[in-house]
């Protein structure tokens, strides 16, 4: 089988209340989807009180990718995985890991997968190797193949000093990796992990992303969410980018950036853009791909992001067309496209994690 | 075509389940058997040793022989009123935590069986604590009274029936707190409902006594550790009146019934949204 996850118009609203991030909020739960793709029936926008917290998601995630789902907070990433880690049941729509469908089967599909959350949730009664001891024997494993494995997978993570510590006792970064040698004991085939990052130092997400990597090369299917733009652009090998619950764009990062047809992103400061003709001169200059103007953002000015390509003299040609339109310009930067341009043009707004 | 989970690999599953908890259970157990020995301890002391001796309140006024006829009213009593109370909290304290604080349940909720299986098994090892605790009492009272600890063992099938029943109505009750009170409510669990669940649960004098306060005796019907405190003294203490054992069986079974699968289901909605 070469798909790991299958999602088909896959959707999620919450009545009423929006959903505490990384963890399922106590809804009262409605009627499950009964897998049949369109199960909701209607053109899909919310209802009155309701939270369209994924909006008709189809996606496939071949086996042995390091996949990435990014959005800004709220865009439904936690609710997606959620949903294909069998915690939240899908309002309509279909998903299978590993071939199990995830609502039909959902004890079945936890033995083929194995999530992370955000949040330390490793068992604060037992020591660093029981966690891992009895994720196993809960996965029905041998006794022994469990001692082995956690042995193994804490001398994997550089793990074995702390096999008798107590786990409140581990810095945030030990305590991730030891959560993700946890949830590899009972070899699943796909890999969750919900913001695997967030809260780390930059030297402990450095190295979890190294090692995420090696598992990836080994063969481990991940599947991973991140509000940071530069984690999904290093780590992922392709990359959805979501918004508001709906899929914006699927690719490789750099197909991604490719579809900008930009090279260079410019931020100007203007103290006023919102009569538009300053916007407008700036896309009449030659080699300028796209300017919008956010008025919301910028306390000193609004904001108008440009995306150009590599044309000489851009720049100096984009500052007088400010001034001749009558804009004044207050500060200007460059940088190289990112998938924060990309994430600028699918959305018309500037990517705020 | 790919087949469900088997019955034995999910029984497997709830096994380990049970385990994990005992570990717990076992890695702390002398705070365990002194938190659990010290109150009925010092209830029998006081109630079962000093105040018969010093002529003052129940039992008082007929010296070691008015001590020894309370003690076997009281011994029953105290181990329906500990089994009741290290049952709740043995489930309802650590409920409320890991699904709030810590949450530290994640990784037990995403075990191969299904949801409501991880609360059953929550309430099966805390059950076996609550089983061990009521025996505790047992030479907890012995040695707080000097000596006395009087058991009857006439009805063997009453006490292998009734000490089970008891040891699951507990926790079974701790289930539905625990999956419906928030932390910051967690301590009205004790003032509003487990003091006056064991101080009115017929712990200290049999059912029949309460005659001569009839609404009393009445309201006492819906409190769930009477009929533990009745049951256990059919069968430790069987000269002694008590309840007719149908209404002890017959509540107990009821009772546990009904709050399995309240909280059962309020567990798998606070698991599943």
């Amino acid at each position: 089988m070469a798909e790991a996850i299958l999602c088909a118009e896959l959707t999620k609203r919450y009545a009423g209340m929006a959903p505490r991030s990384g963890a399922p909020a106590p809804a009262s739960s409605p009627s499950s989807g009964n897998g049949s793709p369109n199960g909701g029936g209607d053109n899909g926008g919310p209802n009155e009180g309701e939270i369209l917290a994924v909006d008709r998601l189809n996606l496939e995630i071949r086996e042995g990718e390091l996949f990435g789902l990014l959005g800004p907070n709220g865009a439904g990433k936690s609710t997606t995985i959620g949903m294909l880690t069998t915690r939240v049941i899908p309002t309509s729509g279909k998903a299978l890991v590993a071939g199990i469908d995830v609502v039909a089967q959902p004890a079945l599909a936890r033995t083929r997968l194995a999530a992370v959350t955000q949040t330390n949730t490793l068992d604060r009664g037992l020591t660093v190797f029981d966690n891992l001891y009895f994720h196993g024997r809960y996965f029905g494993l041998p006794r022994a193949e469990c001692r082995k494995r956690a042995g193994e997978l804490l001398a994997h993570f550089g793990l074995e000093e702390k096999a008798k510590s107590r786990v409140d006792q581990l810095s945030g970064g030990l305590a991730q990796r030891v959560l993700i040698a946890r949830a590899l004991l009972h070899r699943p085939e796909v890999l969750f992990l919900d913001e695997p990052t967030s809260g780390l130092d930059p030297q402990s997400r450095l190295r979890l992303w190294d090692e995420l990597t090696a598992i990836n090369r080994a063969g481990q299917t991940i599947v991973l969410t991140t509000h940071y733009m530069e984690e999904a652009e290093q780590l992922c090998e392709r990359l959805a980018i979501v918004d508001h619950g709906r899929l914006l764009a699927l690719d490789t990062p750099q197909g991604l950036k490719n579809a900008v047809h930009a090279e260079r992103l410019l931020k100007l400061t203007l103290a006023d853009c919102a009569s538009g003709r300053v916007v407008e001169a700036i896309e009449k200059v030659p080699g300028v791909v796209q300017a919008v103007c956010d008025v919301n953002e910028g306390n000193t000015g609004h904001i108008v992001h440009v995306q150009a390509d590599g044309t000489p003299g851009l720049v100096g040609a984009v500052v007088a067309a400010v001034a001749q339109a009558g804009g004044e310009l207050r500060d200007l930067s460059v940088s190289e496209t990112s998938l924060e341009a990309v994430f600028l043009k699918l959305t018309g707004k500037e990517y705020r994690a | 075509m790919i087949l469900g989970l088997t019955l034995r690999s999910q029984l497997k599953t709830a096994l380990a389940l049970v385990e994990r908890d005992l570990t717990v259970l076992f890695k702390d157990i002398v705070p365990f058997a002194l938190r659990t020995a010290m109150q009925p301890a010092l209830f029998a002391f006081v109630f079962g040793y000093v105040f018969p001796r010093i002529g003052q309140g129940v039992g008082g006024g007929h010296g070691a022989a008015g001590a020894a006829a309370f003690v076997a009213v009281l011994l029953p009593g105290l181990m329906a009123n500990t089994m009741m109370f290290q049952g709740v909290t043995g489930v309802a304290l650590p409920l409320v935590a890991e699904f709030s604080v810590s949450r530290e349940i994640e990784d037990r909720v995403m075990a191969p069986v299904p949801v409501q299986v991880v609360g059953l098994t929550k309430v099966i090892s805390a059950s076996i604590q609550s089983f061990l605790a009521g025996w505790l009492v047992v030479p907890a009272v012995w040695i707080a009274t000097g000596g006395h600890a009087p058991i009857s063992w006439d009805h063997p099938f009453r006490l292998l029936t009734i000490m089970p029943l008891c040891a699951l109505v507990g926790p079974a009750l701790g289930l539905v707190l625990g999956t419906v009170i928030s932390p910051r409510r967690i301590n009205y669990l004790f003032a509003l409902l487990l003091v006056p669940l064991t101080l009115l649960g017929c712990v200290y004098s049999p059912w029949v006594a309460l005659h001569a306060i009839p609404w009393l005796q009445v309201l006492t019907l819906i409190n769930p550790v009477v009929y533990m405190s009745e049951g256990l003294r059919s069968a430790l203490a069987p000269n002694l009146p008590h309840m007719p054992l149908w209404a002890v069986y017959g509540l107990l079974v009821t009772a546990l019934a009904v709050m399995l699968w309240v909280g059962l289901s309020k567990f798998k909605m606070r698991v599943l949204t």
